[in-house]
């Protein structure tokens, strides 16, 4: 018996060990309704992203729908090839050159944010990686991420960021988090920078779930007209079981 | 006469359509006593039809095929109109159908509905829940995720513990050295045709039996022993209308609950859907830990419990299969004279409360890694959890039990 209360006791410890073993993440805190930061988000996505990562589920005119983009202003400002305005955003590069030229093909990001982890984590995960690139001499492209460790892809904003060192990799490496010192400027300050930072992964998140917002909006109708449904059903079942005793 | 009952006359004279109304519906009488454990089975009825209606949509659009079979699903979920709403029906109805399934399960433990005369009910239950992990392991593949593919790699290469004939008998379940394009097709076609078929005919059986010896109720009390003069149970009501108002009450309570996952947290958390199967399958990228949906993990956790014989998994895989077994030898384990825990000794009271408690911490272990003290904590809430059916012929003689009154306690 004792050792079975040792056991449990364990167990619950291990559990809570491991919880403070967790990356840390920065709350993105998010705003789906907020469409000006969702069109910097795909200002971003289609400038610095949409050549090597696709986001082949997704439809371009979908994103002008749903952001209050017109076809016009999709097709003219957002799609650097010829694709047309009802195509699928995909990429030129394959998969081969990909996994030749990175270590590992780019992943679709049509989902990465639901990927990433269920309710706000994937949003977090997403907010934190993109402000958290090092200078890393041992990697391929000099820069290295606190969130994905020996991540294969370069620094694609840092002309927006400027780089930043890690001050404290070794304790990083036990949990800590991780505190940086810029070593160049970009041309954002790091307000602006954490802004752009956000709108991308509030962007992102829209592509993971376009329905997110219908779906949020629908469901207290739902949930009201059951309330409502409830009282109905009651009083129905109520008036039948009089004669039951 | 109508021209309705005209009409009802002449099928009634070629399908025997009022008597099988009377018989199952108006003329079924169900004990008076029902009480909140008893919606679960109507409930369950419900799912089965909304997985079924759902599944028939999502088949419209979905791709039985390694290379488009993960496009198709997130083309439901953007490009079909309300596909969305759909996909998080089915998807979100899977875990659902297993809550409504282990709480009617429960009831059963609880009041004793397995025991004589309602043995085959059991029977055809259990195989209703074998049937039901089947259908839910195959259409956990075809998103054809990290998680749907690895979980299948798993649970599929257990057979290659099989003494002799193990990775034959593997390589001729996926149809490949590996799971893959053919895996997937095969359990398409057994998870929207095969599967189903074979479930709407164990609940067809599930409730004929059922209405044949009548329901068992919280007292455990048979009320086919006092009849009234007219031959009706004195405390039978008929299951048309009163039970069939009452449970659309559940229905919509239940509802609601299923409405607040479905449109506010349809991954709840990771537990109905899991990060990684947003990411497609990749047969070079084994994920950090493979974990099956919840309905499976307490039995995971078993399987995983059991050391293994050199590097046979076999002991584990047989002890994973005998806690499924064991339930269905129940009503001839169960020695004592009573059905209901109202009327029952604390020995029993103890023994369903230790194996509830086995049972779920069993099925939290499943998510966890294994090894450590969460190996130990396994094997120590599997051997409880197996202690329940193999002490059960003992303690349930030498329980002391109440007596049980001649007629339902409450209304």
């Amino acid at each position: 018996m004792k050792k079975i209360i040792i056991a449990l006791v364990m167990v619950s410890f291990s559990g809570l060990l491991s919880a403070a073993g967790k990356l840390h993440l920065d709350e993105a805190n998010i705003d789906l309704t907020d469409k000006a930061s969702l069109q910097r988000g795909a200002k971003l996505f289609t400038n610095y992203c949409l050549n090597c990562h696709s986001a082949s589920f997704m439809r371009y005119n979908r994103m002008g729908k749903d952001l209050g983009i017109s076809d016009i202003l999709v097709e003219e400002n957002l799609i650097f090839s010829d694709d047309k305005v009802g195509d699928l955003m995909k990429v030129a590069m394959t998969t081969e050159d990909g996994a030749s030229w990175f270590g590992t093909p780019p992943p679709d990001l049509s989902v990465i944010s639901r990927a990433k982890g269920a309710g706000s984590v994937g949003a977090d995960w997403l907010y934190t990686y993109f402000r958290s690139f090092y200078v890393d001499e041992s990697r391929p492209f000099g820069v290295n991420n606190t969130v994905f460790k020996d991540v294969g892809m370069p620094h694609v904003l840092w002309e927006l960021q400027g780089m930043q060192k890690l001050l404290n990799a070794d304790e990083v490496k036990h949990g800590a988090t991780p505190e940086f010192a810029m070593v160049s400027t970009g041309s954002m300050t790091v307000e602006e920078y954490d802004t752009a930072a956000r709108d991308l992964t509030n962007f992102l998140v829209y592509v993971g779930e376009p329905s997110q917002l219908k779906r949020l909006g629908l469901g207290p109708w739902v949930l009201a007209f059951l309330v409502f449904f409830f009282f109905v059903s009651y009083a129905l079942k109520k008036e039948y079981w009089k004669d039951v005793h | 006469m109508s021209m309705l009952e005209k009409t009802l006359g002449w099928v009634d004279d070629r399908f025997p359509l009022t008597k099988m109304w009377t018989e199952h519906m108006s003329a079924y009488y169900a004990p008076k006593n029902f009480n909140f454990w008893y919606f679960f089975g109507s409930l369950a009825l419900m799912m089965l039809v909304m997985q079924i209606v759902t599944g028939v949509f999502l088949t419209m659009n979905y791709n039985p095929d390694a290379t488009l079979a993960f496009a198709s699903v997130e083309y439901i979920m953007r490009d079909v109109e309300w596909g969305w709403l759909i996909r998080y029906l089915h998807s979100t109805g899977a875990s659902a159908f297993f809550v409504i399934v282990y709480l009617h399960m429960f009831r059963g433990l609880m009041y004793g509905s397995y025991k004589k005369p309602r043995e085959l009910i059991w029977i055809f239950g259990m195989f209703i829940y074998l049937a039901l992990m089947a259908e839910a392991f195959m259409g956990y593949l075809l998103p054809w995720g990290q998680m749907s593919y690895w979980g299948a790699q798993v649970i599929i290469s257990l057979f290659g513990a099989v003494p002799f004939v193990g990775e034959e008998l593997a390589i001729w379940i996926r149809g490949d050295f590996v799971i893959s394009d053919a895996t997937l097709n095969r359990f398409f076609a057994f998870h929207v045709i095969a599967l189903p078929i074979v479930l709407l005919g164990l609940v067809v059986a599930h409730i004929i039996a059922l209405h044949e010896v009548g329901s068992n109720n919280p007292d455990g009390v048979e009320i086919k022993k006092v009849k009234g003069a007219d031959g009706i149970p004195l405390d039978g009501i008929p299951f048309h209308p009163y039970y069939s108002v009452k449970d659309i009450v559940g229905v919509v309570v239940f509802l609601f609950f299923f409405s607040v996952v479905i449109f506010f947290m349809p991954e709840l958390g990771g537990w109905f859907l899991e990060k990684d199967n947003f990411v497609p399958a990749n047969p070079l990228k084994t994920p950090e830990h493979i974990v099956p949906l919840w309905y499976f993990t307490p039995f995971y956790a078993i399987l995983r419990a059991v050391p293994t014989i050199g590097v046979s998994q076999f002991p584990g895989v047989i002890a994973m299969g005998m806690s499924i077994v064991f339930l269905f030898f129940l009503p001839w384990l169960d020695r004592s004279p009573v059905k209901s825990i109202r009327f029952r000794g604390p020995i029993y009271k103890f023994a369903l409360a230790v194996f509830t408690i086995s049972f779920i911490v069993l099925g939290w272990l499943g998510t966890k890694p294994a090894g450590g003290n969460y190996l130990i904590a396994s094997q120590v809430f599997s051997i409880l959890y197996f202690l329940f059916f193999i002490l059960m012929p003992w303690y349930t003689t030498i329980d002391k039990t109440k007596p049980v009154p001649e007629r339902v306690t409450s209304k």
